[in-house]
């Protein structure tokens, strides 16, 4: 029996407001817990929510990035149900008439070609708080903090046909909505969360399996090894004759499993109608207008620019642009350099590395665009080699200076004096008369012996290519 | 309208109300007596017309982007019934 | 003093014939002395009340007082006023210390209005009688053996008896126009939106609106202008501009076209009310108006309408009361699910739990489109009848009860008979217009109010009806007795 899979991904992403969207409370992270959680927050008898205009903005912008269709009203709704990191005994959320209708976006297939999934709406929501199950001796602690951050809960259509998909997916949302500026995408901090929505049928069945939702895989990681086990066992269930029960699932990346959530799972009757608190929401042209204009360049039309002006692979300019903050640094290198391969090179090579393993992000980066941009100089003017540079770097990172004085101080400059190239490699060819005597008779491989000897006696500041000149010529001679 | 005794318990379920059995009898008649009352709605003729949310039909005011709140645990958990290092603690949800 | 006006009192507080702490204890120790037979208050607060009369003496001396510095009120126990217990006549917020202040509370603070106290009221909104409060049943100053009407029955009966020159209502279904009617004093709702409701605990998000009590229009309006106005913390309140209600009290009646609806006056109108009402429609006339009879056809389905959107609103507003951040919480809750049901089901009322049940039905998966739909599709109807009648009118008037004062626990075993105590009322709120009620002829001894309904924001006009009615008459000013003249 052959099977298929379909996935349907909600994403939530944390809106980067500075308040909240229906109170004016910070939504910081990681402050003490309950201080920054107002009256509204609270949902003390008589509060009252009132919208923030950067939320219905951010959301509006991200329709537009995906082509959605943006309504002219747009409404809230009550979603009715208790838990104690539910202050109001309701979330604001929205049902009929959200924010954002239906859109796509292309992901990439691992053999290349682009495959269109559609979202089928994204809507404005309250965050719930944080509810702390351990320390508290058979109680729970619940901070209200989060409570009322603004949330983005965006839907994609049951489009989705395997653990690859969903990841490609899930990415390319992922950097969207950081090129937009409206989430910060730290899934640590859960600003960024998924859950996903797994069934599978025969192939070829129209009518689609029951599906199972899966909870807590907020990771790149998790969201493919979650997706991938929860599909072998709905088949496995099914093949040995039983029913996938309906029901919410949570993966447990320890036992590396999927398990149900609840012991008895009962369908919640949310009882959604029109927040009476809430006015229904005017997008007028004038607030479209003013978003697409502040709607910044896309991640896919950067990767084309760069392609096209910077004569970069595809390969190359997809890195670059996976994250805004990273293609910026790399243009405002590439500019001041005017070397764009060699920017692209040490971007995505050395400063890539060093910054993971750090675990920085590339606004903290130690070394600047101006520092990297004065080093990237001092190699296309041949004071030191492209292999010196990365030590040259690596001294910069650790905070000892600007390129020169590195180089200075460590005695790095490069040897590009021919006289002196000369001197070393007549040493070279003195000190082996063996090799050279091979070489001569046409052992061409011992080219490179010399060329690493005269780079191990000059500490590998000979230039390269003068000593490649150089030596052929002598050993030739 | 007729309410059943299993249609009240499901109902005060949802509303997360514990009601003694010895009231549910008295509960689903009040409740079916003023569901009763609700018959003359379903005669009523509302086609093309539109809910009303709000008497002007005025649309939502925005509020701009700013923090605007202090820092007040302190006032706020001095009326709480039960709280610990900041938090407000609550019975776990038993599984 | 406590029959004055709140102009007499404020010109004798300027002219020194006495002080505002003088004031403010003279009501002190009416209250003291009186409410004990009423009950009308839940919450006397005589230290805040002195020490803001001080603060208003000393604003006096400088010369920079308001109209209403100095003069002592009361509040319906409903809005939420800062470090005082503020506890909507619930067990459920019987131990609730509010840690801030209405926005109503706060406009009246800054007008130097000391606050006596907080009045009792239905359990959170929810009645027509004052008999469903945690804190015992108000008494109807006039005869107490009878009601005061509800939900603000507290307010009224204060006022009425005069412990209080003026107090605070709200008014979701006829809980200031109501209990005005039946304790022979004036009261007001305003357009919806008027007054801020940031503060002033939910019961029907949609149809709740803060309003005033006081022994005439005039005093009614300087509170009202008093409490109005924009309030950016609550996205329901109108930005139209405030206006200071008293300015046109003094507009001549001639030419007033008064609507009649046909609709007010069959089967269920007592006939004592009806005669009283009728008797005053013609006073109308005899001022000049002139009287026009109107239809409002879908007065009935009012009912029906406000018995479902109230409760699903309410059902919701009222989940917040959980007994996790404040308010009660039970004994040795077993798990999270028994707190909330124990919690919950002991600190509610049963009318309050009747409501939340009816409408967390109303609202449940199926219902939401045959029930809540349709009663705000029905809503739009009810307000399009009064807005085809205003074309014709500019004022409309029927009676406010269909009843006078009934007993104490005559009603209260019979929910739906209550709920039709509100028939002329509750349209008024489903289409958010202003109205008040103000005191015409007794019937058989007891009061009987006469309902004015205006056009959105018209709350001028109203005010302005009423206080020429009352130049030419004097049921306003009859006063129970009992209560030292």
């Amino acid at each position: 029996m052959e099977w298929e899979t379909v996935i349907g991904l909600e994403i939530h992403a944390q809106l980067s407001t500075k308040s909240k969207i229906f109170s004016g409370s910070s939504t910081a992270y990681g402050a003490e817990p309950n201080t920054q959680a107002n009256v509204v927050d609270l949902a003390m008898p008589g509060v009252l929510p009132v919208l923030n205009k950067d939320a219905v903005r951010k959301a509006v912008m991200f329709g537009m990035a995906i082509d959605a269709d943006i309504p002219d009203f747009s409404v809230f709704a009550r979603k009715n149900y208790f838990y104690p990191d539910l202050p109001q005994g309701y979330q604001i959320s929205q049902f009929d008439q959200p924010i954002v209708g239906l859109g796509h976006l292309e992901i990439e297939l691992e053999n290349g070609e682009t495959k269109r999934i559609g979202v089928t709406r994204a809507h404005l929501e309250q965050d719930a708080g944080k509810s702390l199950h351990e320390d508290f001796a058979g109680q729970t602690g619940v901070d209200l903090n989060r409570s009322g951050t603004p949330l983005l809960e965006i839907v994609s259509e049951p489009e989705i046909s395997n653990a690859k998909e969903a990841v490609a997916y899930m990415r390319k949302i992922h950097t969207l909505v950081q090129f937009l500026g409206i989430c910060d995408g730290n899934m640590q901090e859960g600003s960024f969360r998924c859950d996903a929505n797994v069934s599978v049928r025969p192939k070829g069945q129209a009518e689609l399996g029951t599906r199972a939702e899966l909870k807590n895989i907020n990771s790149f990681k998790f969201v493919e090894r979650g997706i991938n086990i929860e599909v072998e066992r709905q088949i496995d269930i099914i093949e040995a004759g039983g029913k996938v029960v309906q029901e919410t699932r949570l993966f447990d990346p320890d036992k590396d499993e999927t398990r149900s959530m609840r012991s008895k799972e009962e369908a919640n009757d949310y009882r959604y109608f029109p927040d009476p608190d809430l006015l229904p929401v005017a997008i007028s042209q004038e607030l479209r207008d003013s978003v697409r204009a502040e709607l910044p360049e896309l991640p896919e039309q950067k990767k084309q620019r760069f392609m096209d002006q910077f004569e970069l692979s595809a390969l190359d300019a997809g890195v670059l642009t996976s994250n805004r903050a990273l293609s910026e640094y790399f243009e405002a290198l590439a500019d001041a350099t005017g070397e764009a391969k060699l920017s692209a090179n040490w971007v995505n090579g050395e400063l890539a590395s060093h910054l993971n393993k750090a675990e920085l992000d590339v606004t903290d980066s130690k070394v600047s665009v101006e520092q990297l941009t004065a080093l990237i100089g001092r190699i296309t003017d041949n004071t030191i080699s492209g292999k010196i540079a990365k030590d040259v770097f690596e001294a910069m990172w650790e905070g000892e200076g600007d390129v020169d004085q590195v180089i200075e101080s460590k005695g790095l400059k490069q040897i590009t004096d021919s006289g002196a190239i000369e001197s070393l490699i007549d040493d070279i060819i003195t000190a082996n008369p063996g090799q050279h005597e091979q070489y001569r008779s046409g052992k061409d491989k011992l080219f490179g012996f010399f060329v690493g000897q005269v780079m191990k006696v000059s500490k590998g500041k000979a230039n390269p290519a003068e000593v490649n000149r150089l030596l052929k010529s002598k050993l030739d001679a | 309208m007729s309410l059943t005794a299993s249609d009240v318990k499901k109902i005060s379920h949802l509303a997360r109300l514990a009601i003694d059995e010895a009231d549910i009898e008295k509960y689903t008649n009040d409740l079916s007596n003023i569901l009763d009352t609700f018959a003359d709605m379903n005669e009523a003729n509302v086609d093309g017309v539109e809910p009303m949310a709000n008497p002007q039909d005025s649309t939502q005011r925005l509020r701009d982007d700013v923090v605007t709140e202090v820092n007040a645990r302190d006032k706020f958990q001095a009326i709480a019934p039960n709280t610990e290092s900041g938090l407000y603690l609550v019975p776990k949800v038993l599984e | 003093m406590h029959n004055k006006s709140l102009t007499e009192l404020a010109a004798d507080l300027r002219a020194g014939a006495y002080t505002s702490v003088e004031l403010t204890q003279h009501f002190l120790d009416r209250i003291q002395k009186y409410d004990e037979s009423l009950n009308s208050f839940i919450t006397v607060t005589p230290e805040l009340a002195l020490a803001a009369a001080a603060e208003a003496d000393a604003q006096i001396a400088t010369g920079t007082a308001g109209p209403l510095t100095g003069i002592p009120m009361a509040h319906k126990d409903i809005f939420c006023t800062d470090g005082v217990k503020t506890s909507c006549a619930s067990k459920m917020l019987d131990n609730f210390i509010a840690p801030y202040d209405a926005t109503v509370v706060e406009k009246l603070k800054q007008a130097g209005m000391p606050i006596l106290g907080k009045t009792n009221m239905d359990e959170f909104a929810m009645g027509s009688s004052n008999e469903n409060s945690f804190y015992g049943a108000v008494k109807n100053p006039w005869d107490t053996d009878r009601v005061p009407g509800g939900s603000s029955g507290g307010s009224a009966a204060a006022v009425a008896a005069r412990l209080v020159p003026v107090a605070t209502g709200t008014d979701t279904g006829g809980s200031i126009r109501q209990p005005a009617s039946l304790t022979g004093i004036t009261g007001i709702k305003p357009t919806y939106g008027r007054v801020s409701r940031f503060g002033m605990i939910a019961y029907a998000s949609s149809l709740d609106q803060g309003g005033a009590f006081g022994r005439d229009a005039a005093d009614c309006a300087l509170l009202l202008s008093a409490m109005s106005g924009f309030d950016e913390k609550d996205s329901t309140s109108s930005e139209q501009a405030a206006e200071d209600y008293t300015a046109n009290l003094g507009k001549p009646l001639k030419g007033l076209r008064i609507g009649v609806p046909e609709q007010y006056f069959g089967e269920g109108l007592e006939e004592g009310v009806a005669t009283s009402i009728r008797s005053a429609l013609e006073q109308y006339k005899a001022l000049g108006a002139e009287l026009i009879d109107i239809k409002l056809p879908n007065t009935k389905l009012a009912i029906p309408s406000y018995y479902v959107i109230a409760p699903a609103e309410c059902s919701a507003n009222l989940s917040r009361l959980d007994g996790v951040r404040y308010g009660h919480r039970c004994e040795d809750p077993v798990d999270l699910e028994d707190m909330y049901k124990r919690s919950r089901a002991e600190g509610f009322g049963s009318e309050v739990k009747r409501r939340i049940m009816v409408g967390t039905y109303a609202l449940s998966a199926g219902y939401y489109d045959a029930y809540y739909l349709k009663a705000q599709k029905l809503r739009r109807m009810i307000k399009e009848d009064f807005v085809a009648a205003f074309n014709d009118v500019d004022v409309i008037m029927g009676p406010v009860s269909p009843t006078t004062a009934f007993k104490i626990g005559e009603k209260s075993d019979d929910p739906v008979s209550m709920y039709l105590q509100d028939i002329y009322t509750l349209a008024v709120n489903l289409a958010g217009l202003p109205a008040m009620s103000i005191p015409v002829e007794a019937a058989d001894g007891l009061p009987v109010g006469l309902q004015l309904i205006g056009n959105y924001f018209e709350e001028s006009r109203l005010l302005n009806v009423a206080h020429q009615f009352q130049q030419a008459t004097d049921w306003h000013k009859q006063t129970p007795l009992g209560f030292g003249a």
